[in-house]
């Protein structure tokens, strides 16, 4: 317990070491200050998870040291652990530590190696200040450190403009639910006159009534914040840009961590959500469309890792899903599960990724599955659990999210369980479709001569246990999840229960249809492909679904290119808002200039005006 | 007898005060310096303070002042100097200072008039020994401050000394 | 034990506000570095003598120490200051402080 600031502590302190010496130390010792650090705070954060489960207490909170005391507000940095936070912490150590393990080797050729473990570290740091502060500014604090380091990472290799763009684009959209957060922390402190987490939920439990105006606002402005950051509709379009960045960052970022940051705000505040129906019905509404337009866009995507991202989306869209329609347990088990396998799937494809020359594009793959037989298993495993086949982690929470869906008793129950079932149907024929073109089929492309002596080799020790822990866990996560989330939240949790309603075996059934159905598509020659393709129609369906439904479009002609006028047309040739700005620095510059006179150099004539000061100060005190 | 000895060295302590100040000859400033501080040692220990008088005599007029002849000695200021100095000296200078100390000592007198009337000093003898106790208990904090204080002299003193000897090896 | 006198403080606190006044008038009239030095000497004894004056009307021994600090600032200041007159009669050859203004604005 009282080790606990010792878990973000850790990857601070390889940050530290990492940004000081600024890249001058070889990259052996960067690798275990990077990794280890991270492999450390996972350590500890088994030993404290251990600690807790065994203990009684529902909290383990850090002593405090004072951030800010303000009028009525008092900020403390002080850590606070239950059952939600240490899910998320494991997630965040745990298969952090993998991901920067396996970057080590991915890593090895790349210039900046030192620095983007400097980054990766201070991210892990960022992340588990979001998920470990008890109070909400200490959340902002991780919430703004994980999007800079996000911004950092998807710019890594800086050289390139593109990734450079990219890189501003996820900061600036996500930025815009940043405001929207920050503007709910504003009205949260006006209303509970304190930013403690805890004391907020207590005042929410007590003082608020059910559907009250102000806690709808809250709630809605929260949900916008947690849209920015998890990549939901309307403010999706920077994550499929983000895949810029090195693959390990977005298996960790982009997938695994970061943007699951908008569940784990939402969770994090369910007592207030629980008193606005509407705010509710809105996360499921938000996770819904997102679900389905991530689904179909992902069905036409030529970059691999452009339909992960898209996967990454329509999945966050599930525990949004789950979340909106109350099923807490499920919707975090979610996330834990998904962190799982879509680390592992991501890792995969990078190692696919550096084996053929940085080549992206699927159609330009085909046939490795025996060339690449390591990363063809860790792929196989992560799409089973993302496809939910039975038994695997995947299964075990969508399966819960589903049949939560079905049992809740709001109008749209059967109408959003008929979505999240087609949604599922469609994640089945994505994933079929990706393992298609990449792995199976005629090789459409020379690979990579692999070199044994690669550090990425996807056969070194650094590329197989991630792997392998990450595709156990992939598996057996969905068993040990029962254990964490099931005391999660009050809503009964997950249950591991055998049911055989027609419900249920729908559920069950229908990502074996999607196989079924994605491999008479994609994969087997019984149906012309062609006939899907040349049709006019189809032509069309494709491009809209491929740009990720017209949101960067609309958004372009909406919102930046009526920016772009203003600032660079005429509209503003002279900068008029600049004028104020330049008004101060020529004040300043003109305060300057009468003070400098002053300054002339003759110590006699300071010792003078010194004299005549005194003298001032004595009437001023003889006078007055 | 001893109110005398004060008035007679407060008298000796000003006069010299003014010879230092505006004597030409570098050497010669800082042998009524001496003066003033020996006369200044001996109001302190009328005063009833022999330790502040005794480091008076040996810090001050024995060691600081003595630092000043051996810069002047070093520095070799001859009759050039004293010609220049009484160039420097205008008596035009004078005057915008000579007003403002004037003021200054208007204002701070009337401050000092201030205290309350019967205050007397009665020459009660405040040993070393209890300075010595009072100032390692209670000021200790300031003991270490003017020890730091005085090491970065030290080591300033050094620097810029030793640049200078560098300097003049190379010529 | 006493010395036996009985001296009105105001009378030490005008003699030292006097003396004061000689450094500081000595300050402002000269150009020459030394001469400014030794003036601020004046100036330093002079608080020094009302700190001891001030301690011994009380018959305490803080202006004692009071005037040790200032003894040790003294000290310290006039082992820097003599190094960097020194440097300036090396460097500009004169010990005009109004020839050294180069740190003006």
């Amino acid at each position: 317990m009282h080790l606990l600031w010792a878990i973000p502590a850790l990857p601070l302190a390889g940050f530290l070491i990492l940004f000081l010496t600024e890249g001058r130390l070889p990259k052996p010792v960067v690798s275990s200050i990077g990794a280890g650090s991270v492999g450390l705070a996972a350590l500890l954060t088994g030993y404290i998870g251990w600690q807790f489960v065994s203990s009684d207490t529902t909290e383990f909170v850090s002593s405090s040291w004072t951030w800010m005391i303000v009028g009525d507000l008092d900020v403390s940095f002080r850590l606070w652990l239950d059952e939600l936070s240490l899910v998320m912490v494991g997630v965040i150590t745990g298969v952090g530590f993998l991901i920067h393990w396996y970057a080590t080797g991915y890593m090895s050729d790349e210039e900046g190696y030192s620095r983007f473990f400097c980054y990766m570290n201070l991210f892990v740091f960022a992340m588990l200040m979001l998920v470990m502060g008890d109070n909400l500014l200490l959340l902002f604090l991780g919430w703004e450190g994980v999007g800079l380091c996000s911004y950092l990472l998807i710019g890594f290799f800086h050289k390139i403009p593109e990734f450079g763009y990219a890189a501003r684009k996820a900061f600036v959209v996500t930025r815009v639910g940043d405001t929207f957060l920050i503007i709910a922390l504003f009205l949260l402190f006006h209303q509970v006159s304190s930013l403690n987490i805890q004391d907020g939920l207590l005042f929410a439990r007590e003082n608020m009534s059910e559907g009250s105006t102000i806690n709808t606002i809250i709630c809605l402005l929260l949900l916008g914040g947690a849209v920015g950051k998890s990549a939901q509709v309307p403010l999706q379009t920077w994550l499929p840009d983000a895949m810029a960045g090195p693959t390990p960052v977005s298996a960790l970022i982009h997938a695994a961590t970061m943007v699951t940051a908008g569940v784990y705000l939402i969770a994090r505040m369910q007592d207030f959500f629980l008193l606005s129906p509407t705010a509710m019905l809105c996360v499921a509404v938000v996770g819904l469309v997102t679900l389905l337009i991530a689904s179909f866009t992902a069905l036409v995507q030529s970059d691999i890792k452009r339909v992960l991202a898209y996967s990454t989306m329509s999945q966050i869209g599930y525990m949004f899903f789950a979340l909106g329609v109350g099923a807490w347990s499920a919707g975090l088990f979610h996330l834990m599960t998904h962190a799982f396998f879509k680390a592992l799937l991501f890792l995969a494809s990078g190692s696919v990724i550096l084996a053929m020359h940085h080549e992206q594009n699927m159609f330009k793959m085909g046939g490795l599955w025996k060339k690449l037989p390591v990363p063809f298993i860790g792929m196989l495993v992560g799409s089973a659990a993302l496809v939910a086949l039975p038994l695997t982690s995947g299964f075990f929470s969508k399966d819960a999210i589903l049949l939560k869906a079905w049992k809740n008793d709001s109008d749209f129950s059967t109408l959003f369980w008929t979505v999240a079932v087609i949604a599922a149907f469609l994640t089945s024929l994505y994933t079929v479709r990706m393992m298609a073109l990449t792995f199976f089929g005629k090789p459409q492309s020379e690979m990579h001569e692999l070199k044994k002596e690669s550090l990425w080799h996807p056969s070194r020790i650094r590329t197989v246990v991630p792997f392998a822990l990450l595709a156990v866990l992939s598996i057996a996560g969905g068993w040990l999840g029962f254990e964490f989330t099931g005391r999660l939240f009050d809503d009964k949790g997950v249950h591991a229960e055998l049911h055989f309603d027609p419900i249920a075996l729908l559920t069950l059934g229908i990502p074996f249809a999607g196989v079924v159905v994605g491999y008479f598509l994609f994969a087997s020659d019984l149906l012309d492909r062609r006939i899907l393709i040349k049709n006019r129609m189809s032509e069309l369906v494709s491009k809209f679904w491929g740009s990720g439904w017209g949101f960067d479009k609309a958004y372009d002609t909406m919102i930046v290119n009526p920016f772009r006028f203003i600032a660079q047309t005429r509209l503003n040739r002279n900068d008029v808002v600049d004028l104020f700005f330049k008004l101060i620095k020529f004040l300043a510059s003109l305060f300057h200039h009468i003070l400098s006179m002053f300054q002339t150099g003759h110590i006699r004539w300071y010792a003078f005006t010194m004299l005549g000061g005194l003298l001032l100060v004595l009437l001023t005190v003889v006078w007055i | 007898m001893s109110v005398w000895l004060f008035y007679i060295a407060a008298g000796v302590a000003i006069t010299t005060a003014i010879l230092a100040v505006t004597r030409k000859n570098a050497s010669h400033a800082l042998i009524y310096l001496v003066v003033t501080l020996l006369s200044i040692a001996v109001i302190f220990f009328l005063l009833g303070a022999p330790f502040a008088a005794a480091l008076e005599i040996v810090i001050y007029a024995g060691a600081i002042v003595v630092l000043f002849l051996f810069v002047v000695m070093m520095l070799n200021l001859g009759r050039s100097s004293v010609a220049r100095e009484s160039q420097w000296l205008r008596p035009g200078m004078w005057v915008l200072p000579a007003i403002l100390s004037g003021v200054l000592f208007v204002v701070f007198g009337f401050e000092v008039l201030q205290v309350e009337n019967s205050a007397k000093i009665e020459g009660q003898v405040v040993p070393p020994k209890e300075v010595g106790k009072v100032l390692f208990h209670e000021y200790l904090l300031g003991v270490e401050l003017a020890g730091v204080l005085l090491l970065a002299a030290l080591v300033g003193a050094f620097h810029l000394g030793r640049r200078y000897l560098e300097e003049r090896r190379e010529t | 034990m006493t010395t036996a006198i009985n001296i009105p403080l105001e009378h030490v606190f005008f003699l030292a506000l006097i003396l004061f006044l000689i450094g500081a008038f000595g300050v402002l009239i000269r150009r020459n570095i030394i001469f400014m030095l030794l003036s601020l000497e004046l100036m330093m004894n002079a608080c020094g003598l009302a700190f001891v004056a001030a301690g011994a009307r009380w018959a305490e021994p803080d202006g004692q120490i009071m005037f040790m600090f200032i003894l040790a600032l003294a000290a310290a200041e006039v082992a820097v200051a003599l190094g960097l007159v020194v440097q300036l009669a090396r460097r500009f050859e004169t010990l005009d402080i109004d020839r050294a203004e180069e740190l003006n604005g």
